[in-house]
């Protein structure tokens, strides 16, 4: 009896642990789904000949394409994103280098403190909340309309963590480094230039590629700074592919999101083959 | 040419921890001084100091006649090895050992053949390529020593240079370093804990404890006549033998025993005194134990040195160590008797732990 028993429940908990099992499998499938499917369609329906919100493929053409080259704003809107990005992208990294090295090295009270606040509210700055004001400031500033007062709001939202990155890596350089070449006369500025900056260069590369992927995708700021479409981004231009009868433009929209997507996703690769992600510091000697 | 003068030299770090305290100091042109002291007695502080990278909270440094106390590093005419070498990871050898001209704004070609030269009398010709990475903990040390070299300074500042390095790579690379400040004939301050390292390497040392100098002198100075019990127990690779004694009669009551009064210190201490006797387990010896008039005890501990043997003998509660030579140690348990050498022993005084001697030597 007592074995029947202990069999029984033996197979009980088989049951149990495959009916486990499947749940678990059955939830991963759905999640998975749920961020596979506009992959799918992402890379599915700019080749449609029918483009629907379905990640169908009834037929498979490159007209799309020849429609999203036609429009005039486009290529412009890709060299505009690719410039916003790059000057956003040398503006944090320089600046953000300075930084990072002064708060890594001068031991300024309340200094902890001061990178958590300046944290804290670099998401207002480029934030939502801080719009109206931005846009008067920067209208104040004459500055609306132009790449400079896009570029220094962006800058000013991602400099805290750009910093706040960095900072670890500097923190991880021995200190004999720069006290050797301070001992051989070098200045602060050699020391970081020489020595600091070379060390910390996964550092840097990981803040150049995270600035340009931010402003590369960033709708808001470009939108509500730039009122002339010359000089709107792909990411605002996009906002723009409606049909006459003001139905988004599936058949545009599809094509161009896919040739929006191409290059971070190359960058990424890059980046990742050449200094491997990291957000943290240290040295390998 | 270049001899370093610190006086009264002061460093406070905030929290109120003294450093250095008023400390004097002159080191002769061309001369390899070494700083020995335990871990937290200064000796990296004032190294530190010397060159600039920390600012003393009072006193002056002069190196070569020239007050540099408020210069920054670069201009003191100073090189540096550090104890982790502080190479740099991304520069291949040629370029770490050319640096410091690059800074100094030598021609690119002028500084690589500068680079080239040195480092080929360091041995390093076939490495000049390489990573720091990409080397051994010897061949790094001397690339250290090669960028120290290259800018020709007045003084080399060495922080503990050698104690990344295996013991016997140690002993080598000791050997190097001296016949090289030999050859250059530059002013070295050498920084170390190691006892051995400064007796073998200095022409002159200083022992530090607590921010002070507790004796400056030759090494055969510092290491025959320790001039107070810190020095004594810190110097020489077996320790000092530091026995309780009281002064009776001329001579010397130790463990039980009677031994005649030390030569140095005949006539210096009075009858009834309190001291502790100081004898290096090399200046005692162990003879039969028939022998009556010094101290006996029995043989506790054999420890092989290779060449002798440091024997351990219990004398009625004392613990006395002895070198004795390679066939001439006696057995476990064995009852011997122990002779000091009368020339070679020490007294020190019970109250400050002082040498009691002729006259104090001034460094």
């Amino acid at each position: 009896m007592a074995a029947q028993g202990s069999g029984g429940a033996g197979g009980r908990e088989v049951v149990a642990g495959l009916l486990s099992r499947l749940g678990l499998y059955l939830f991963v499938v759905v999640v998975s789904a749920y961020f596979a499917l506009p992959m799918l369609w992402l890379l599915l329906t700019p080749f449609s000949t029918r483009p629907s919100l379905a990640a169908t493929l009834p037929g498979v053409t490159l007209d799309n394409f020849r429609g999203v080259f036609e429009n005039p704003y486009v290529l412009t809107s890709l060299r505009n994103s690719l410039l916003l990005a790059l000057y956003t992208m040398a503006l944090v990294v320089a600046s953000a280098t300075l930084a990072a090295y002064a708060l890594s090295r001068v031991r300024l009270p309340g200094r902890d403190l001061l990178l958590y606040v300046l944290l804290l509210f670099s998401s207002v700055v480029s934030g939502t909340a801080a719009m109206v004001p931005l846009f008067l400031l920067m209208f104040q500033l004459d500055l609306v309309n132009t790449y400079l007062g896009v570029t220094l709001a962006l800058t000013g939202g991602l400099l805290p963590a750009a910093i706040f990155i960095l900072k670890d890596f500097m923190d991880g350089t021995p200190a004999s480094y720069e006290e050797s070449a301070r001992v051989f006369g070098a200045s602060p500025l050699q020391v970081l230039r020489d020595v600091v900056a070379p060390l910390v260069r996964p550092g840097l590369a990981v803040i150049a590629v995270w600035t340009l992927v931010n402003v590369w995708g960033n709708f808001l700021m470009p939108f509500i700074l730039l009122r002339d479409p010359d000089v709107a981004p792909a990411s605002v231009v996009m906002f723009s592919f409606y049909t006459e009868g003001g139905q988004a433009n599936l058949r545009l929209l599809a094509a161009f999101s896919l040739l929006y997507s191409v290059p971070v996703v190359l960058l990424y690769v890059f980046v990742n083959r050449r200094y491997g992600f990291r957000f943290y510091g240290g040295i390998k000697r | 040419m270049a001899e370093v003068e610190v006086s009264s030299l002061t460093k406070e770090f905030p929290g109120g921890a003294r450093a250095l305290d008023g400390l004097d100091l002159r080191t002769a042109d061309g001369e390899f001084f070494a700083l020995l002291g335990p871990s937290g007695c200064g000796k990296t502080t004032l190294l530190r100091t010397i060159a600039g990278l920390e600012a003393p909270t009072a006193g002056k440094v002069t190196i070569g006649g020239r007050d540099v106390t408020r210069l920054p590093p670069g201009d003191r005419d100073v090189a540096m090895v550090f104890q982790d070498y502080a190479l740099y990871p991304h520069m291949t050898v040629t370029d770490n050992v050319a640096y410091p001209l690059k800074i100094k704004k030598v021609a690119k070609e002028a500084r690589r053949g500068t680079a080239a030269e040195v480092a080929s009398d360091l041995q390093l010709d076939t490495l000049l390529e390489r990573r720091p990475g990409q080397l051994s903990g010897g061949q790094q040390q001397r690339v250290a020593l090669a960028r120290a070299i290259a800018v020709r300074p007045k003084v080399f500042l060495f922080d503990e240079p050698l104690s990344n390095l295996d013991a016997r790579l140690r002993l080598e690379a000791r050997t190097f370093l001296k016949r090289l400040q030999r050859e250059l004939g530059v002013t070295t301050v050498y920084v170390t804990h190691d006892q051995s390292e400064a007796l073998a390497l200095a022409d002159r040392m200083a022992v530090m404890e607590a921010g002070r100098i507790r004796q400056l002198g030759t090494p055969s100075e510092v290491f025959n006549r320790p001039a107070n019990l810190f020095v004594a127990g810190f110097i020489g690779s077996t320790p000092m033998n530091l026995l309780p004694a009281r002064v009776e009669n001329g001579a010397l009551r130790v463990a039980g025993g009677l031994l005649p009064l030390p030569a140095a210190a005949a006539g210096r201490v009075a009858d009834g005194e309190e001291a502790t006797l100081g004898a290096r387990p090399e200046y005692v010896a162990l003879g039969p134990p028939e022998d009556a008039d010094g101290l006996s005890g029995t043989v506790a501990l054999l420890e092989n040195l290779g060449t002798g043997f440091l024997v351990s003998v219990e004398c009625d509660g004392a613990t006395v160590q002895a070198v004795v030579p390679e066939g001439g140690e006696p057995g476990v348990g064995d009852r011997v008797a122990v002779r000091v050498d009368r020339d070679r022993a020490l007294v020190y005084r019970a109250g400050d732990g002082e040498l009691v001697a002729a006259a104090p030597r001034a460094g």
